[in-house]
């Protein structure tokens, strides 16, 4: 996969006040889960309506009106944000789980942690050839989650339409990296 | 309490299409479970905006600030509601999955044990409370929910899940605290969902369970 543009939405001026509002809502938890970790805490974010309303409103204005029929969210968080832009943009909302979760027949896709490796997995017949998608997330570190989540789109003939995160780690390693669209919060 | 129970959704055609859009999947996780698949559901928009909108015309009179989803099918429906009504969406997950303190509630299943957390200061005392879950069986996990959000000191008005059954079996009963549910579980595959795992759609042997299996009502079965 190529490296294209990488969006910050925070580029957009006028949304400054709205983004800062946003950042200001998500809670730094040091050293989880593991020493060393800053964890961005975004259920804090989820406790004032109008900063989670700002954020999926956010979202829901860039991808609206661009035929996108499918947001696929990622286990757990992508769970929180997905449904709501995918009911608001008029588009589906399909899964992307941990193994043995999903209860139909699967497609996998093995990614690499920091130590060992993890899958994720997506019903058959969930999405269709040709489809555009949104892949969603509450952050992004690696990519590492988001790639493995584009394979199974792409292996199922959909087209990624662009990953979007509320969050994006500083020290994200850009390479096999698509779109991503992120609020700009560090 | 059912939906269609109630005089403004009697006979209400989307409560149909919501109960026909969730796909049955035969022994999953186990034999003898007729898995409750609301995947399906998520795939059509329509219908997934009709529950939505189903309980948020239920609830956005109610003062509610509050609503909490079970990990992980709660998070799927909980968030659109609370966005809604205006309450602060707060997710009751596995062990260790928050990262700040939390307080934990242990609760039992069929083998052994399990727990539900939240984290502390999420909920405010007073505050009142709606808790949601795509399915309820025996309502072990919700009761866990209720004594979390209690023992926060808020109120529970009422828990919420798009499937469940009529009565509430198994020791657990919901603390006394009202249950409203859109759709019984189905016993038979949907005819236009997809095929699982070969199965055709259509068949209707060995899916209607009896004799090895136990009693219809065993069939439903929570996991996460």
């Amino acid at each position: 996969m190529l490296v294209r543009e990488q969006l910050t939405m925070s580029d957009y001026r006028d949304k400054d006040p709205l983004i800062h509002g946003i950042q200001s809502k998500i809670r730094v938890v040091p050293n989880f889960p593991k020493p060393g970790i800053m964890f961005q805490d975004i259920t804090t974010l989820l406790l004032d309506p109008k900063a989670f309303k700002d954020t999926i409103d956010l979202f829901v204005e860039r991808y609206k009106g661009k035929n996108i029929s499918v947001v696929a969210g990622i286990e757990a968080r992508g769970f929180i944000f997905g449904p709501p832009i995918a009911l608001e943009i008029g588009a589906k909302f399909v899964p992307l789980r941990k193994p043995k979760k999903l209860p139909g027949k699967v497609i996998s896709e093995e990614y690499v942690l920091e130590y060992g490796k993890d899958c994720l997995e997506m019903h058959v017949g969930a999405v269709e050839p040709g489809e555009r998608a949104l892949v969603v997330d509450d952050l992004i570190a690696t990519g590492g989650t988001l790639c493995a989540a584009m394979q199974l789109l792409e292996r199922v003939g959909a087209e990624v339409v662009e990953c979007a995160c509320v969050i994006e780690l500083p020290d994200l390693k850009v390479e096999d990296m698509e779109y991503v669209s992120h609020l700009g919060l560090e | 309490m059912f939906a269609g129970d109630q005089n403004g959704l009697q006979g209400d055609p989307r409560l149909k299409a919501i109960s026909e859009a969730i796909r049955v999947v035969p022994h999953f996780p186990k034999p003898g479970i007729m898995f409750q698949d609301i995947t399906t559901l998520l795939l059509d928009h329509k219908a997934f905006k009709d529950t939505v909108d189903i309980f948020v015309d239920r609830y956005r009179d109610m003062g509610i600030s509050v609503v909490a989803g079970v990990e992980a099918r709660g998070f799927m429906f909980g968030p659109s509601i609370a966005l809604a009504i205006g309450a602060k969406f707060v997710p009751l997950r596995k062990p260790r999955k928050l990262p700040g303190e939390v307080i934990s509630e242990a609760y039992v299943l069929e083998y052994g044990m399990d727990c539900l957390e939240m984290h502390v200061g999420a909920v405010q005392p007073g505050e009142r409370t709606l808790v949601i879950d795509d399915l309820v069986a025996t309502g072990g996990t919700l009761s866990a929910a209720i004594r979390l959000l209690e023992r926060a000191g808020a109120q529970v008005v009422e828990c919420a899940c798009v499937v469940g059954l009529r009565e509430v079996k198994g020791q657990h009963g919901l603390n006394g605290k009202p249950l409203y549910i859109l759709v019984e579980p189905r016993q038979q595959i949907n005819c236009s969902a997809p095929p699982v795992n070969g199965v055709e759609t259509c068949r209707h042997d060995d899916l209607i369970l009896g004799g090895n299996f136990g009693s219809p009502v065993n069939t439903t079965s929570k996991s996460d």
